[in-house]
């Protein structure tokens, strides 16, 4: 899933400080998922905001509404009678449904409260690491299911890179496991470690033109 | 309704809100500006209930709940703890002062320690109030 990490409240206070009348739009999928931007988030934010603007003796009227999915138009249309009566959107999706929200209402000015970041998934309660770096080029048949594009510190398509810490971490972060030594191991297990001597030629990094597109039924 | 200057303490009904109880009918009193929320656990009390009794006004949310090792619900009350820091920490984030919500832990049968901390409770919320108007 995609995970995201909420801004600095000061950001997102510095954004909002012209606007008075704000919708604030949480996405419930991925990013409600990694605690970042579902119902509760948008509800704690919105208190975070209004008690902000009270201290700074000003005030603030928010609209609290969580979208099930921010980056489907036919989802974000339904907020349509919530519009009128706000001047700007402060929106919790990742940068899909942000960019949903704008072209849909595109009248009003969205602002992102989330730094989108990875697609990974949970580690264990409270933490997500990358899995996937959507490279469009995907090979882990040959890897054992474990990606080194983004698991690989260094990215490296014909590993390991010689230096490996004792206990198989990773030489530029020591909490992190080597991805080589994690490639090696899963075919060992699976009697294929014949595919260590095979040459990977350099990533193909046009496999996927900017902006990406996939058309169903088209392979 | 208004909680303007209040004390609100959300009560776990096993621990904090006997321990009120138990301070009522021996008549030890408690600070005037104290309003209890009994809850079934004070796992139940999420940040946003903490938080939104600070936008009615609340000048302290305190979380009583029942001692290490005996929670009710087995873990209601460390839970509560790490929803306690987290709404501190966003608190600070938007320059009010994080101490102005704590967690305490006591037992049903301890009605002074309820008075000493929701008196304790009072006093910091006062000197805090004081510090802010100083700004």
């Amino acid at each position: 899933m995609i995970i995201a990490e909420r801004k600095p409240i000061a950001e997102i206070t510095r954004a909002l400080a012209p606007y008075k009348n704000v919708l604030v739009a949480g996405c419930g999928t991925c990013v409600a998922v990694c605690w970042a931007g579902g119902e509760k988030e948008v509800g704690v934010l919105a208190s975070q905001l209004r008690l902000a603007r009270g201290a700074e003796g000003s005030q603030i009227s928010i609209m609290e509404t969580t979208v099930e999915r921010q980056c489907e138009k036919e989802m974000v249309t339904d907020l349509k009678d919530r519009m009128a009566e706000v001047d700007a959107v402060l929106s919790l999706a990742c940068g899909a449904g942000v960019q949903t929200m704008a072209e849909i209402f595109d009248d009003k000015p969205v602002f992102p409260a989330v730094n989108t970041t990875f697609i990974g998934r949970p580690e264990r309660e409270g933490m997500w690491v990358e899995m996937c770096g959507a490279c469009g080029d995907c090979y882990l048949d040959r890897t054992g299911g474990v990606c080194p594009v983004v698991r690989c510190a260094k990215g490296l398509m014909n590993g390991p890179c010689g230096g490996t810490r004792k206990g198989g971490k990773c030489e530029i972060d020591p909490d992190k496991d080597c991805a080589w030594v994690l490639i090696y191991r899963r075919l060992e297990k699976q009697n294929r470690l014949d595919l260590m001597r095979e040459y990977c030629a350099p990533k193909n990094f046009r496999a996927v033109k900017r902006p990406g597109r996939v058309q169903a039924g088209k392979a | 309704m208004s909680m303007k200057g209040t004390i609100v303490a959300f009560c776990c009904q096993h621990s904090g809100y006997p321990a009120a109880d138990l301070a009522g009918k021996l008549g030890l009193g408690s600070p005037e500006a104290l309003r209890i929320i009994r809850v079934p656990c004070a796992g139940r009390v999420d940040v946003i209930h903490m938080l939104r009794a600070f936008e009615k006004g609340a000048s302290a949310v305190a979380v009583l709940g029942c001692e290490e090792g005996a929670c009710h619900h087995i873990t209601g009350n460390t839970r509560a703890k790490e929803r306690v820091e987290q709404c501190s920490m966003l608190l600070k984030e938007i320059g009010i002062d994080g101490r102005r919500v704590v967690m305490f832990r006591l037992s049903p049968n301890a009605p002074r320690k309820f008075v000493d901390v929701t008196n304790e409770i009072e006093m910091a919320a006062e000197s805090q109030g004081r510090q802010d108007d100083n700004r």
